[in-house]
């Protein structure tokens, strides 16, 4: 008998805190597992957000450092010109990138660093209990819109990948998911090219991942995998997923 | 023959390796663990190792073998 799947180098072997069923596992280990693949794990700096992935620095095999809200991509930034051998990534939730990091992801993405951002959507605050995200679907519940999101008074759903989309500085832009087990291929895929596209010093690369969130989703506790059906039903036609911009293909042609 | 083992001590009972399974062979513990969750339980029975299960895991919890 041969094990066909081992623990990824990156990732040291301690139970993660998140919630039963959440994305952010799964995340984790496709980051590791890409840091193996690609050899980089020994000058690979990683930054931690605030929110339910502030612990990152004690799963990721790597060094890692932990900052101000949502400051991920200026402290990459600065991390990547002092010691521009570094690989460096950014692991942000929606709450953070998406609201109070707003500023410093798209300056970031103007002046094309060349740096990696992972953005994990789950459209809602997870680690401050579930309030309305900037990401919060029309109508979906949250403790901060108890009857649901409306238009009128909360505005509609920031769509990242698309804003970015327009910045001549981003060179890689992709939206997966993680709900089921084909998304979790493609996530791995996008993630790893995000990593070349560092390592080969193309520029900007962000991967936007819809991830669950079934505590604060609401999910029954007897079966979390129901967050799933949130995700294809609910989240996917918002934002749909695909490659908005990839620099380095359309050089080719 | 493949087959599929849970750390009964990391599983959280998220169920994402059972919705996913495409054989439908995974299914829940009736008794509960040491962490105070149902745990998912071994397949032997029909697992083709498609790694599925092992894919979707976010407690790094399920091993495949062949």
């Amino acid at each position: 008998m041969q094990l066909l799947n081992k623990r990824p180098e990156s990732l040291l072997d301690v139970k993660m805190h998140y919630c039963p069923g959440c994305g952010h596992g799964i995340v984790h280990r496709l980051v590791a597992e890409v840091m193996d693949e690609l050899g980089i794990r020994e000058r690979t700096i990683g930054v931690a957000p605030v929110g339910c992935a502030v612990f990152a620095d004690t799963y990721f095999n790597c060094d890692m450092i932990q900052g101000p809200h949502g400051r991920g991509p200026a402290e990459a930034t600065g991390i990547k010109r002092a010691k521009p051998g570094t690989i460096v990534f950014s692991y942000q939730g929606d709450g953070d990138l998406a609201s109070i990091g707003m500023a410093e992801i798209v300056h970031a993405a103007i002046r094309s660093e060349n740096i990696t951002v992972i953005f994990i959507n789950n459209a809602i605050y997870g680690m401050t209990g579930g309030q309305m995200a900037p990401t919060t679907l029309i109508g979906q519940k949250a403790t901060t819109c108890v009857e649901g999101r409306t238009a009128k008074q909360a505005g509609y759903p920031i769509k990242m990948c698309e804003m970015l989309a327009t910045i001549d500085g981003a060179t890689y832009l992709e939206r997966t998911t993680v709900h089921n087990a084909a998304g979790v291929i493609k996530a791995k895929n996008a993630i790893k090219k995000a990593f070349q596209n560092q390592i080969d010093g193309k520029g900007f690369s962000m991967v936007e991942v819809l991830s669950m969130c079934p505590t604060n989703w609401g999910t029954r506790l007897d079966n979390p995998s129901e967050a799933t059906k949130y995700v294809a039903e609910g989240m996917m036609p918002v934002f749909p997923l695909g490659v908005y911009k990839d620099a380095c293909a359309a050089d080719k042609k | 023959m493949p087959k599929m083992e849970v750390d009964v001590d990391k599983c959280k009972g998220c169920y994402l390796c059972i919705q996913v399974c495409p054989k439908k062979c995974i299914a829940k513990s009736d008794k509960f663990s040491k962490t105070g969750y149902y745990p998912a339980m071994d397949a032997t029975e029909g697992c083709i190792a498609c790694l599925a299960c092992a894919r979707i895991c976010p407690d790094l919890a399920v091993k495949v073998y062949k």
